[in-house]
């Protein structure tokens, strides 16, 4: 039986059939309508797809990722519509996540014959993720790596990290459809399948990027430079609409999503330098003005104050992206540092804050942990931490205050490059 | 106890340890760029290049042996999780 043809009237959950949309090119997908929460960190208002492709050459046909494991039935029912098993040669994953390796052990019983094409950092996740079935042979492929379907050729792009350590993506030379797995995708259920059929999933688009890319922008940069000279006629990814209306301005708005995220208000020649504060009586508050001021003395750096409570969320995340410096004060209360300093430093997962330079101050009553509590986070989010941090016992005198601001001068030099985090120290001297 | 000196190339820090610490006790107290996820030898997040003394770190293990050919390692790459300073070495984040 032959593939659906693509016309307006499109409606792919009437049927269980493959949906041609290029010439032996098909979506044999499945259909998710009723999934309000992916992966515990994102919702999904509208529910998702889990897409799947079929390539049929003059040599045999590629099967491009399969389903989430619940949804086989489907996927196998598009498949069948349109290829038998023994005819299939080639199985490519771009990404082993379990929403698309789950229908791929059934697959591969049924198609034995066909190679299974991955990168090669899918091959230890292969094997965490198919308990029982470890002896599946697969090949490894990188960029410039292609395997022929005899009159059509699949080029391998390696795209690390767009979100997973081995995701890649696969492109159709004759037909220019790049086949992008999680890149350019979203959650977005909508039966008419097509970019331009759909309905508005502009905010389902830069919401999936916003929690799936954001923290790999600059593994996204590095895809984009693979993918920017590829011909392209249509955009095919993992879930979400088929991108086949001018698909290279995704891939443009990629780009636009990867750089700066705030107007430029920081010169280039700047480094910015933010200070987190939350204070109940007053004197960590006047911890964090003095740090500021010693900072401050520094040419080349920019110091902002942000007192934690008067401060939402999202926008800090946004600023914390940006910045090259994050300085976090914090009273000790019963042991711990405050809420909503530990609010924002468990929002952080959308970003990365690798490299950055990071330290901790606050006043106590009787033990001070959190300062420590705080600086322990930090290097959790691989931050680097170039000095131990500044702790103060209830009012600071003074002396202590000369002492923060001489802190703060100093990470501002670290910041600048003039003071190195250099020199020698020894293993016992580390927090 | 015998010493020795790891040095951090990407943030120019080097630590005087007791011969014998893991890489990954020190770089994380640092705050040096190499990244982690297990942490038991199995991912291979942390490799590392070891761009000096090579040979002052304790010999790979068969399975961290595995674990670097799935990843593609390079010829002085090492899992930063695994390898034991015994002698002065400098590395970096692959």
């Amino acid at each position: 039986m032959r593939g659906i043809a693509v016309s307006r009237s499109i409606d792919v959950s009437a049927h269980r059939q493959a949906v041609e949309f290029a010439d032996g090119v098909y979506w044999i997908g499945a259909l998710d309508p009723t999934l309000r929460s992916f992966d515990i960190i994102l919702t999904t208002a509208n529910g998702t797809t889990y897409n799947s492709y079929l390539v049929k050459g003059s040599d045999g046909v590629a099967v491009i990722d399969t389903v989430k494991e619940n949804f086989s039935d489907e996927f196998f029912a598009r498949l069948e519509s349109e290829a038998r098993y023994e005819d299939i040669k080639v199985i490519v994953l771009n990404h082993l996540e379990p929403d698309h390796s789950g229908a791929l052990p059934e697959l591969m019983r049924r198609a034995p014959q066909a190679q299974l094409y991955i990168s090669q950092r899918a091959t230890s996740m292969l094997k965490a993720l198919l308990h029982g079935d470890e002896n599946l042979p697969y090949t490894t492929v990188t960029t410039g790596d292609s395997v022929s379907l005899g009159d059509r050729t699949l080029q391998f792009l390696h795209t690390p990290f767009l979100h997973w350590p081995d995701t890649q993506c696969t492109y159709l030379e004759e037909e220019g459809i790049l086949f992008s797995g999680d890149v350019f995708g979203c959650h977005y259920c909508d039966k008419r399948l097509f970019n331009d059929l759909v309905g508005d999933f502009r905010f389902s688009f830069d919401y999936y990027y916003a929690h799936i890319m954001r923290p790999f922008k600059k593994h996204v940069m590095d895809a984009l430079k693979l993918i920017e000279p590829l011909k392209l006629s249509q955009i095919a990814p993992t879930h979400g609409p088929i991108l086949r209306e001018r698909p290279r301005r995704y891939v443009t708005h990629y780009r636009e999503l990867s750089t700066s995220s705030l107007s430029q208000g920081i010169g280039s020649d700047e480094q910015s330098m933010i200070i987190f504060y939350m204070s109940s009586y007053g004197n960590t508050a006047r911890m964090a003005e003095a740090i500021a001021e010693g900072a401050g003395d520094v040419d080349g750096v920019r110091v902002s104050l942000y007192d934690l409570e008067g401060g939402e969320t999202d926008p800090f995340v946004d600023l914390i992206e940006e910045a090259d410096a994050l300085l976090f004060g914090s009273p000790t209360i019963n042991g711990d540092a405050v809420k909503p300093v530990w609010d924002l430093l468990s929002s952080l997962a959308v970003v990365n804050l690798k490299g950055k330079l990071g330290a901790a101050f606050g006043s106590y009553g009787w033990s001070g942990e959190a300062v420590r509590m705080i600086e322990d986070r930090m290097r959790g989010l691989k931050m680097h931490i170039p000095r131990s941090g500044m702790r103060v016992k209830l009012i600071p005198t003074a002396e202590e205050l000369e002492a923060c601001h001489a802190f703060g001068l100093e990470i501002a030099e670290v910041l600048v490059g003039k003071s190195g985090s250099g020199g020698v120290i020894d293993f016992a001297d580390l927090a | 106890m015998a010493k020795a000196k790891i040095t951090f190339e990407d943030i120019e820090q080097t630590v005087n340890v007791p011969a014998g610490t893991r890489v990954i006790e020190v770089s994380e107290k640092i705050g040096a760029g190499i990244i982690y996820g297990c942490r038991e030898g199995d991912c291979g997040t942390c490799m590392m290049h070891v761009t000096e003394g090579w040979n002052n770190l304790t010999e790979p293990s068969v399975l961290e042996e595995k674990v670097l050919k799935e990843n593609m390692a390079g010829r002085h790459d090492r899992l930063a999780c695994q390898a034991q300073i015994l002698g002065d070495c400098t590395v970096k984040p692959t």
